[in-house]
């Protein structure tokens, strides 16, 4: 017997899943909403007329392993979805929690890597730089932590058996998949450009 | 079929059957690190001026962008109308950056962040 079944296309005009595509199109005004935010940070970066200035401030070793990290749980937010696809249940459960797990050690990294910027001076009041770089990151930040949360949910659903090995079930787990790596994607554009690239090219 | 076969059976998404083995998905993880590790050796390299610096970093987070998008979000695999949604996010992303910075440059506000 097969163990795999196609699903019948999905009944709305474009034959599309709507729920991806709505997805898709809150993705695309993420787009804009994290544009805007790395456009405010280039133009006040070297704004500074008090506190330390990102070159002096940033810890590019520790900052690449937390990329490293949230990089890694792309990974296994994508063999999640493939452990589900299989009706393997208990992968899913062990790569969801792996991702959780990863996130969460983004986020600590990133809770440590504020403190110490505040204990070296730089706070959200203290120059345009400081305010752009911590709205920036911090809403970065607050993507993950939401994103923790919902893997966290689903590995809820899949424990109490409410996450079945269906076209739903992965539909659900490929949906939170994907704001997962967005955050990842999000993040790859901020570690390149906030972090590597020197604040003045022309030096 | 009976009713216990049908239960036993996963029904997938026909586009989520065109999506990478676990394998593949390890692989492109591995290039991912790599091509990190390569941003993160090059900007310790002084030898490089800046600007190429710059250019270097930036194409090679867009290596890192597109990989992701590809096989991590299945962009390759899945309908062109996801792609179009994102794109089209992005584009308007950049012409936001545009428009910041022209506004900026026109009425003599601060010079933007690649000089200072």
């Amino acid at each position: 017997m097969s163990t795999h079944a196609a699903a019948p296309e999905h009944h709305t005009s474009t034959g599309l899943d709507n729920t991806k595509l709505a997805m898709w199109a809150f993705l695309g005004s993420e787009c804009l909403f994290f544009g805007s935010f790395i456009s405010t940070y280039l133009l006040y970066r070297n704004r500074v007329v008090a506190g330390p200035t990102p070159h002096e401030i940033y810890d590019i070793p520790y900052t690449s392993v937390s990329s490293f990290v949230l990089l890694m749980s792309s990974l296994t937010m994508v063999l999640a979805l493939a452990a589900i696809q299989r009706g393997d249940q208990r992968g899913l459960r062990i790569w969801l929690l792996a991702t959780s797990f990863l996130g969460l050690v983004f986020v600590g990294g990133q809770v440590y890597e504020f403190t110490s910027f505040v204990d070296e001076g730089l706070k959200v009041s203290t120059s345009t730089f400081g305010s752009s770089f911590f709205v920036l990151t911090g809403f970065h930040g607050a993507h993950v932590t939401v994103g923790i949360l919902m893997l966290l949910a689903l590995v809820g659903l899949s424990w109490s058996g409410r996450l079945e090995p269906s076209s739903e079930g992965a539909r659900k787990v490929e949906l939170i998949g994907l704001y997962w790596h967005f955050v990842d994607i999000v993040w790859i554009v901020i570690f390149t450009v906030i972090y590597l690239v020197p604040t003045n090219p022309s030096a | 079929m009976s009713d216990a076969q049908t239960s036993m059976e996963h029904v997938v998404d026909p586009h989520m059957q065109d999506h990478p083995s676990p394998r593949k998905y390890v692989n492109v993880a591995l290039i991912l690190a790599i091509i990190t590790a390569i941003e993160v050796a090059i900007y310790y390299v002084t030898a490089i001026s800046a600007s190429v610096l710059t250019a270097m970093l930036i194409g090679l987070a867009f290596i890192k962008f597109v990989m992701v998008g590809l096989y991590f979000m299945h962009l390759k695999f899945d309908s062109h109308t996801f792609r179009r949604f994102f794109i089209t996010g992005i584009v308007l992303a950049f012409f936001v950056f545009g428009a910041v910075m022209a506004l900026f440059f026109t009425r003599g506000g601060p010079a933007p962040g690649f000089g200072s």
